[in-house]
């Protein structure tokens, strides 16, 4: 369904009293901290837009169309006068808030439902793998398209489709983790001391393959970032005139010949910056539990 | 059971799963799908007639029934834009997207593989570092954007290529799909690039490696066929399990671009609200994913003896 590479499940998961003390701080991985610092940056710019900016992101001011990047308006203005880092800090504030969200309902079903499967395999197992075969037949864009036309465009549906589509890769992550955890000596002594299945799922194994799931969130929400840039870019996403990069990469595309090209590139550069941190952020945390095997 | 068999015989499931998601599209329509599809001008007398020709008054079961026996006529449902049959109209789109699909994978090969050995040939090298930081870039690019990008620079400034459309005869076709391919190729390359760099890791690790190493072969012809052949397997099955995002991206490059295939139908039947387009184009693209998956299965089995179902 996506481009993204499932992390392949740890063969051996150390029991948490043998394991070795982690020889390095997340803050000591250069990957983690720089992506962490990064999307810091972003996320701190975009919750502060009202003090970054003097300007609204969506009153209009037709005196001012179309100008040029200046000491005041650091990236010009776009046709209706609006300036375009004003509306770049609040579009991405949109994006982000609706990404982050929308990435938590998929993580939390497709983990239980993982888990489930998972842990008690037979019949439970085959039928929730062929619902991840039936919506992994879709392409990924397909599926979110098509869902949103018939929902109707804004948030609200985008949460809908994002859920209904991407449930199916943390299950499957998390499945395979699980399908080798339970073979473990810890999960066998907790089964033999009676707990029950609910609990050895929640306290025993999930705490040992969550960390698969949130190395994957990363890459999730950048995926995530991306439809809702995309759908924005198509009049399917959050309705104008809120700012929003993908419908400013739309409006901005038709002044591309006239030198305006800053009105498309910089919510584009923006999406990238904000995938590159969330990338590092995976990269750092899949190094910090396997060392050695990036 | 032969592997083919088993693997058809695990089609059926997917497939008759295909069917009622799409079936289901038309029961997310808020309110009456009816009404809703054929907006507010609409007549009572048209609104109920595209009922009846739904089934929409019948039990949910009886409506998915209708629904097979129609796909099974092949009829996909009549267009509400144009009138005519659904299925013609995306059948005669599918040349244009299937060339930009085989053009794009091709092209997202060649962009792999040198790159991914520049990287694997010097691990930890400063070259490593700087292929390895392509991909994390390459993630969070939005395709169209990139696909905006590209015609400004090559078509719009230096007129290198057309700006859009899908050209006339095979070279034309060449030309004109060079752009739209090149975009889908870049957006599923860092996918390709990580996979085939850590193969080809594993490769140069193996102990015929060190082997033909001692034998005192080429390094050239060591990595021609030793290395690269080895590696590549794993780099085909990572774009095979990422056709999905392949086929998808070209939803939206086909809009960029102009090229008249069935992501073009699909986005322009959205803004048409003609919805039975829209749902036969999402039916044809779970089917084409479904069938490309199921080659590149039996493929594998045909080329490497090792490949069976009781692994």
């Amino acid at each position: 369904m996506s481009a993204i590479s499932f992390p392949e499940p740890a063969v051996a998961i150390e029991p948490a009293e043998h394991a070795q003390p982690r020889p390095r701080r997340w803050y000591r991985q250069p990957a983690l901290a720089s992506g962490a610092i990064l999307l810091g940056i972003i996320v701190a710019a975009a919750i502060a837009a009202p003090l970054l900016t003097p300007y609204n992101p969506i009153k209009q001011n037709l005196n001012d169309s179309l100008l040029f990047p200046s000491a005041h308006h650091l990236l010009g203005t776009d046709q209706l006068g609006r300036d375009t880092f004003t509306r770049l800090l609040y579009g991405l504030r949109t994006d982000l808030r609706i990404a982050f969200i929308a990435v938590l309902a998929p993580f939390c079903i497709g983990v239980t439902l993982g888990s489930v499967a998972g842990y008690f395999g037979g019949w439970v197992d085959v039928v929730l793998m062929r619902l991840v075969d039936i919506v992994v037949a879709f392409p990924f864009y397909v599926l979110i398209i098509a869902l949103v036309f018939v929902l109707g465009p804004g948030q609200r549906s985008i949460y809908i489709a994002i859920t209904l589509v991407g449930w199916v890769s943390y299950a499957r992550i998390i499945r395979g983790e699980i399908l080798v955890a339970k073979r473990q000596e810890y999960v066998l002594a907790a089964r033999s001391a009676g707990l029950s299945a609910v609990r050895i799922m929640a306290r025993h194994l999930l705490p040992n393959v969550i960390t698969q799931a949130i190395i994957y969130a990363m890459s999730d929400i950048v995926q995530d970032i991306l439809a809702i840039v995309t759908l924005g870019y198509f009049g399917l996403g959050v309705p104008p005139p809120t700012a929003d990069l993908g419908s400013m990469i739309n409006d901005g595309q038709n002044f591309l010949p006239t030198s305006h090209w800053q009105l498309t590139t910089f919510p584009g550069l923006a999406v990238v910056v904000v995938g590159l941190s969330l990338s590092l952020i995976g990269d750092g945390l899949a190094d910090l539990i396997r060392p050695g095997q990036s | 059971m032969t592997f083919v068999a088993q693997r058809l015989l695990m089609l059926v499931p997917v497939a008759i799963g295909v069917t009622i998601v799409v079936f289901f599209l038309i029961h997310l329509i808020p309110g009456d799908p009816a009404r809703t599809i054929l907006g507010i001008h609409a007549t009572p007398q048209r609104i109920a007639l595209l009922r009846k020709q739904w089934g929409l008054n019948r039990p949910l079961v009886s409506q998915y029934l209708l629904f097979m026996d129609r796909l099974a006529h092949g009829n996909l449902g009549q267009s509400l834009f144009y009138g005519t049959p659904a299925r013609p109209l995306i059948i005669g789109r599918l040349p244009p997207t299937l060339w930009l699909i085989v053009y794009a994978a091709v092209l997202a090969i060649a962009i792999s593989v040198p790159l991914a050995t520049i990287a694997a040939t010097r691990k930890d090298a400063l070259r490593d570092h700087v292929v390895r930081v392509v991909p994390m870039l390459g993630l969070g690019m939005p395709p169209f954007w990139v696909g905006i990008l590209l015609i400004y620079a090559l078509a719009l400034r230096v007129h290198a290529f057309p700006v859009s459309g899908y050209g006339t005869g095979f070279f034309g076709h060449l030309r004109s799909m060079f752009l739209p391919a090149l975009t889908v190729a870049i957006a599923l390359s860092p996918v390709v690039i990580r996979a085939l760099r850590a193969s080809m890791l594993n490769v140069l690790g193996a102990e015929y490696i060190t082997t033909a190493r001692s034998k005192g072969v080429p390094a050239r012809r060591l990595f021609l066929r030793h290395v690269l052949r080895n590696a590549v397997i794993p780099a085909v099955t990572v774009l095979g399990i990422n056709i999905g995002y392949l086929i998808g991206g070209t939803v939206i490059i086909e809009n960029i671009f102009a090229i008249p295939g069935i992501g073009q139908l699909m986005i322009n039947s959205i803004f048409r609200r003609d919805f039975p387009v829209v749902q036969g184009v999402t039916l044809v693209f779970g089917v084409l994913v479904v069938v490309v998956n199921l080659l590149a299965d039996l493929s594998y089995a045909a080329l490497d003896p090792r490949v069976r179902f009781d692994r």
